[in-house]
């Protein structure tokens, strides 16, 4: 329930139409991808044979139809009423009422699922946006300054990557606990602002497209090193961190064991753990089957936008980074 | 999404157990030398004004809670939610014990009170004599439940109770010229007839060990006993493996279907009348209403079917409220519980805000409970589970690792009914799995 809006075909796609045997830098592949993306047009890119085209193609369509699927099968569900859900054919629309269910999820227990959605915008949004400036700054100091123990320290911060979310869920909740932090804002909000791997991809991102001449020439003109951080490199950086923003963010958003272990006021639930709750007690209370199924659609709309709306600097961005 | 959420669980507790591993010893031997109350902290009212914390998953229970909270200005409760009981709200009680800040009171199952027990986790409430004094009000079983064996001792609340009984589809019988089976003879001879009129008389659901553990209890058997120093393992008991093998005859001549619970193509077996009943617990009503919406007024429902020789009833489910090891409030917290499940005002609350069975004998005498309903034609269908809970057994005690026992006899079921073993043999490697499990734990096993 909590993960289809990961499978977008965006990243889904992307992965499959990417040439074989590219093994550089992050970077130059990601802008491969891009050019991959709007080989659409048939004047640009290479010539390929057509066999390996509709081989692409087909394998392509494969995939986009099973990230696809689960999410038109939601969409039909949420047009239902509870009597045609179980009745009618899964995949087709019956009686279309999706104003009627909207309204009556949004209504439900006082509004409360506009609150978790809110609440899931916050912890995402603010999340990702602490978490891409630190892990931007960080990715760039290790990238741009030489100092004793560089290494280790990247190394120590790449070993995080390996460290899954979920493993740190519980050592986390006793640090809170320790001091008596936990079910607060917080106790989601603060670990979500570390992203190891953003710090590893800014760092291969800095070194590739921030050029050490540009920073002397900046160190000549006067200019200080926060103000050429922000002035200068976060520009040449920003396809980057619009990438790390949007993997922290939809991280997040996904996010549900953490806010599961810490969570227990449902004025601070994130929608994913509100939606569990409602699902967990279905039996008790018929009417929550559909409302879940109505909210898991309305919970994948924000991260859908969110993807259309930063798909753009992503494309433009990456590819003029890559292109020294 | 289930079995994550089992994994996780799992994965989750394995490290606490071990922790606590030294503690439940402890613990054990504590509780068998009568120590056990002793470190707990006397029922004292505080004498000033206090807040409790309650982690409950009831929907609506804020409602309740503010009735409570708008009488007694002194005694302020705050609700907490989560999902329900293993979806993850016991792993976070673990983990919360093992934190040390747990929440005063908590809603668990009966079936997950002995875990929490063990883990020396809850604090028995026999010691306010408010609470000793109500035993009298809960019907026996819970009452005996709560005990988990020990003289004299409360260690929760009963909140409510899933007796059983049969849900059938009163036209379908009717149209084909069936008799409602009242014993479970009848009801594998009225199984061939329902399949050559088409259908199946009912689902089994190999993911439901809950429900297969209210038909052993209802043949008065029951799959734990505790002797006050070891448990004993009794999964393979004469009435167990006598409903396993009752049941695996109805799979082995495909009397029944064998759908996976609580999924769509199980409420749509329902809804279009491809199975005829359903044994099931009072709280199953909501589900057949909301799972096969189509059929209103067609289901009725009558006494679960009988063994021979024995009169017995079944429970699926139910809730009780503890207080936690680590309360400074336990007079409080033992008076907002008595309050929450016992006081008519509460229960009418409960009631209508998520169709809750009460576990006390006046609550289920109450004037919401007595009325017919509609989806079933109108019928008091309250009257008939009130009957069937009277006959439910205060014998039956669940095993501490019950989640542990649920998720292997499940298994074993799964793959009897896709034809490997049978359910007997699942209930062997479960009664060995068990002792397995409780062993690693350092609780002791009755030879």
């Amino acid at each position: 329930m909590s993960t289809p809006a990961a499978h977008l075909p965006g990243t889904g796609d992307a992965r499959v139409a990417t040439a074989p045997g590219e093994t550089t830098p992050p970077s130059a592949r990601a802008a491969a991808r891009t050019r991959d993306r709007r080989a659409g047009t048939p004047a640009s890119g290479p010539r390929e044979s057509i066999l390996s085209r509709t081989g692409a193609m087909l394998v392509m369509g494969v995939f986009t139809l099973y990230f696809l699927t689960p999410i038109w099968w939601l969409l039909v569900a949420s047009t239902k009423s509870r009597g045609d859900l179980t009745g009618t054919n899964a995949l087709w629309f019956a009686d279309v009422q999706l104003g009627q269910n909207l309204a009556a999820v949004f209504d439900y227990q006082g509004g409360v699922l506009v609150k978790w959605l809110g609440n899931s915008i916050a912890y995402a949004g603010g999340g990702a946006l602490l978490a891409t400036l630190l892990a931007g700054m960080c990715g760039y100091a290790i990238a741009k300054y030489r100092f004793p123990g560089r290494e280790l320290l990247f190394n120590v911060v790449l070993g995080g990557v390996l460290v899954p979310a979920t493993a740190l869920a519980l050592p986390l909740f006793l640090i809170f606990s320790e001091i008596n932090a936990t079910n607060t804002f917080w106790s989601v909000f603060l670990p979500s602002i570390v992203s190891p791997f953003g710090v590893y991809l800014t760092r291969i991102f800095a070194a590739a497209s921030v050029p050490d001449e540009l920073l002397e020439a900046a160190r000549l003109d006067g200019s200080g090193e926060v103000r050429t951080f922000f002035t200068v490199s976060v520009r040449l950086m920003f396809p980057a961190l619009v990438t790390v923003f949007l993997f922290q963010f939809v991280a997040i958003w996904n996010n549900f064991f953490l806010p599961l272990i810490m969570l227990r006021d449902s004025e601070l639930f994130p929608v994913t753990l509100g939606l569990y709750n409602w699902n967990s007690v279905v039996n008790q209370v018929p009417e929550l089957r559909l409302y879940v199924l109505v909210g898991a659609l309305v919970s994948i709309v924000p991260l859908i936008l969110l993807f259309l709306l930063l798909q753009r600097f992503w494309r433009t961005g990456l590819g003029t980074g890559a292109i020294k | 999404m289930r079995t994550t959420t089992r994994a996780v669980s799992v994965a989750l507790l394995a490290p606490l157990l071990l922790a606590a591993c030294s503690d439940a010893g402890g613990g054990e031997e504590e509780a068998a030398a009568g120590g056990g109350a002793a470190e707990s902290g006397a029922c004292e009212p505080a004498g000033e004004p206090v807040t409790l914390t309650y982690t409950s998953w009831i929907p609506g229970i804020e409602d309740v809670v503010a009735i409570w909270n708008e009488a007694n200005p002194d005694i302020q409760v705050e609700v907490q939610t989560g999902p329900n009981g293993n979806g993850g709200t016991y792993a976070n009680f673990f983990n919360q014990l093992e934190a040390g800040n747990p929440p005063d009171l908590g809603q668990i199952e009966f079936d997950a009170l002995p875990n929490f027990r063990v883990q020396d986790g809850l604090e028995n409430l026999a010691v306010c004599e408010d609470v000793a004094a109500a035993g009298d009000q809960f019907i026996d079983w819970t009452w005996s439940q709560v005990g988990l064996g020990e003289e004299g001792a409360a260690y929760a609340i009963p909140q409510d109770t899933g007796p059983m009984a049969m849900f059938y589809r009163a036209d379908l019988f009717e149209q084909a010229g069936i008799e409602i089976p009242t014993t479970w003879e009848e009801y594998a001879a009225a199984a061939e007839q329902v399949r050559e009129a088409g259908g199946y008389i009912t689902n089994f659901s190999t993911g439901d060990i809950n429900q297969f553990a209210g038909f052993v209890w209802q043949a008065d058997g029951s799959w734990f006993n505790n002797n006050g120093e070891a448990w004993e393992v009794s999964l393979t008991s004469d009435a167990s493996m006598q409903v396993a093998d009752y049941w695996q005859d109805l799979i082995d001549r495909d009397l029944v279907s064998s759908l996976p619970g609580w999924t769509t193509e199980w409420d749509n077996a329902y809804n279009t009348g491809q199975a005829w009943t359903w044994i099931s617990a009072v709280w199953g009503a909501n589900s057949i209403a909301s799972g096969a919406p189509d059929t209103a007024g067609q289901w009725r429902v009558a006494p679960a079917p009988q063994w021979e020789g024995v009169d017995g009833g079944g429970n699926w489910g139910g809730s009780t409220t503890a207080v936690f090891k680590g309360t400074e409030n336990l007079y409080e917290a033992s008076q907002f519980a008595l309050w929450l499940n016992t006081s008519e005002e509460a229960l009418n609350a409960l009631i209508e805000a998520a169709n809750l069975y009460p576990a006390t004998k006046e609550g289920i005498e109450l004037p919401a409970l007595s009325e017919g309903v509609e989806f079933y034609g109108g019928q008091e269908i309250y009257e008939v589970f009130r009957e069937a809970g009277a006959k439910v057994s205060p014998d039956f005690v669940w095993g501490p690792t019950m989640t542990q026992v649920y998720n292997d006899v499940s298994d074993g079921f799964s793959a009897a009914v896709s034809g490997q073993g049978t359910l007997g043999e699942a209930l062997e490697a479960g009664q060995e799995s068990t002792i397995a499990a409780l062993e690693a734990q350092s609780i002791p096993v009755a030879e």
